[in-house]
């Protein structure tokens, strides 16, 4: 699936749900079923900062592509960055670097969460951006 | 008086909802919502006596002088103040404390002298004081809590030395809610000669304070958790400390002249009070006050309130997956806050359901890092009751808390 079609489905599930609660309980599995983080691997320099709860972030570069693994102490957070890997592990760095992240707008994540964890969104993004700007260069 | 007549009188809880739902607000020992007569009275005074106060001989400057003076007199009262020379006005607590810790630092604090704090005091409660150490390259050492949350005062007395200075610590813990023990506290640092500041932030609201009997040196408070307007608070302290500090800082109305060859100061509270302070504000308090002496007088209240405590109180402790802290050994020196965490479920996930639900409650570190050190965990889940909870709120809070773990187990 390209990156457009990965956020389609996205929406697509999304927009299943009415209540936000469900949607939680979306983001819920999502973060269930992320695939485990190595302990070792959860050091200061993979620690996204700003977000009040820890997210890791773990990049590797295969054949032009980038490959994302994450992890969270928060469950919704975890799920959250589950969905964001899910739609660019896989891109080429500069299909990375370039999206502009607007369907993430779309399904309503940003403006439904509470401040503090949508400036933790703002950051995954931003983070996401810069390490595959940083394999452009 | 019920719960449900005492909530009419606070407009935002009849208006709100979120996301559609009704608004349970539980983050009262953050901010309370204000009470009607608040609101009045603030829009009373910038509509019909916004003037500068003290300063002025017109009409209107006078008006706002003599609403904000009178203020002073009814928190005097409130509480069992001796003068009203002794209650200064700031902005809140965390300036009360900070004036306190400069001015009594600069006049009575020196290089290897002792300051105690408790484990579990807010920031505003530790930062200030660490501050004035820096300054005065004094020490700042520590009364422990034990593992149910209240404060091992039977090690007070060795802590305590010739070179204690001063001893800070909260009336009740904003993380724990219990009601320390002050009285106790006081007497044992009096024998030893040591003043005692006590950070009243969620003691004002919850317990009758009688600074006179509590013989307490000085006492911290808000505004903005007792009903009234926020950028309001009290530093009440004893005539002879207040006269013995220099200011803490200048300008305005506390001074008595100025020369550039030298300034003298107002006398008692203006001395502490420089800058336009907050006259539309401090007023406030008067009607917030009056509400709380009125719902304290009223059996049929006070019962509520301890039935909704009580309901949560047995609730939380009779949950396995829930680890409260600040166990009370009696349900009396309990106040309606309930700060816990579920092993193997994170704090900000169970807000961030709750908020869903409707239910506004805290979670994090609630500005005391070396409380969740001292237990070992990384946040906690705070929810704290006001005056105008039901039983009903109580009830949603607690099903939509297990709803919550559920989803999340």
């Amino acid at each position: 699936m390209t990156i457009e079609e990965k956020k389609q489905a996205v929406i697509d599930d999304f927009s299943m749900y009415d209540e936000w609660l469900d949607k939680y309980e979306y983001l819920i599995e999502l973060g269930k079923s992320l695939e485990t983080f190595d302990e070792e691997k959860k050091t200061e320099d993979r620690l996204i900062k700003g977000c009040q709860s820890r997210v890791w972030l773990d990049s590797e570069l295969r054949d032009g592509r980038l490959y994302f693994t994450a992890d969270s102490d928060a469950i919704i957070t975890k799920g959250i960055i589950s969905l964001l890997i899910g739609v660019y592990s896989g891109a080429t760095p500069e299909e990375i670097a370039e999206d502009d992240f607007a369907f993430v707008g779309e399904i309503g994540l940003r403006e439904n969460l509470s401040p503090t964890r949508a400036g933790g969104l703002a950051s995954m993004i931003d983070t996401l951006k810069k390490t595959a700007a940083a394999y452009v260069r | 008086m019920t719960i449900e007549q005492i909530r009419t009188h606070f407009p935002l809880l009849q208006t709100e909802t979120v996301y559609g739902k009704p608004l349970v607000y539980l983050d009262n020992a953050a901010t309370a919502q204000r009470l009607d007569a608040v609101l009045d009275r603030e829009a009373e005074l910038s509509r019909h006596a916004n003037a500068n106060i003290h300063r002025a001989v017109h009409r209107l400057s006078s008006l706002a002088t003599d609403a904000y003076e009178n203020t002073r007199d009814r928190v005097k009262d409130f509480i069992g103040a001796g003068s009203r020379e002794e209650i200064v006005f700031t902005s809140g607590t965390t300036a009360a404390i900070n004036l306190v810790a400069f001015s009594f630092g600069e006049a009575f604090v020196g290089e290897g002298d002792e300051i105690i704090v408790s484990e579990v005091e807010h920031h505003s409660n530790i930062v200030p004081w660490q501050l004035m150490a820096q300054r005065k390259k004094a020490v700042l050492k520590v009364l422990p809590v034990d593992e149910s949350g209240h404060l091992m005062v039977e090690r007070l007395e060795k802590l305590l030395s010739q070179r204690t200075k001063i001893v800070a610590i909260s009336h009740i813990s904003n993380v724990l809610g219990l009601v320390n023990p002050v009285t106790e506290i006081v007497r044992i640092c009096h024998k030893n000669g040591v003043p005692v500041l006590i950070d009243g932030a969620q003691g004002i609201v919850h317990e009758k304070v009688n600074v006179s009997e509590l013989d307490c040196d000085f006492y911290a408070f808000s505004g903005h958790k007792i009903y009234a307007a926020t950028g309001t608070g009290v530093l009440y302290g004893k005539k002879k400390w207040l006269d013995a500090m220099p200011p803490y800082m200048g300008g305005g109305e506390m001074i008595e002249t100025v020369r550039f060859s030298g300034t003298t100061y107002a006398p008692l509270p203006e001395k502490f009070e420089a800058g336009t302070q907050n006259f539309t504000g401090i007023p406030t308090l008067a009607p917030a006050m009056d509400a709380m002496d009125a719902w304290r007088e009223d059996p049929q209240w006070n019962r509520e309130m301890d039935a909704v405590r009580d309901y949560v109180l047995s609730a939380l402790t009779a949950d396995p997956r829930v680890r409260l802290f600040g166990v009370p050994r009696g349900t009396s020196e309990k106040i309606p806050l309930f700060s816990f965490v579920v092993d193997g479920v994170h704090h900000e996930d169970l807000a961030l359901i709750l908020d869903k639900m409707g239910i506004a409650v805290r979670s994090g570190q609630m500005c005391a890092e070396p409380t969740m050190d001292r237990f070992g965990v990384t946040g906690m889940l705070r929810a704290s009751f006001g005056p105008y909870n039901t039983m009903a709120e109580a009830e949603a809070f607690i099903k939509g808390l297990n709803k919550a773990i559920d989803m999340l187990l």
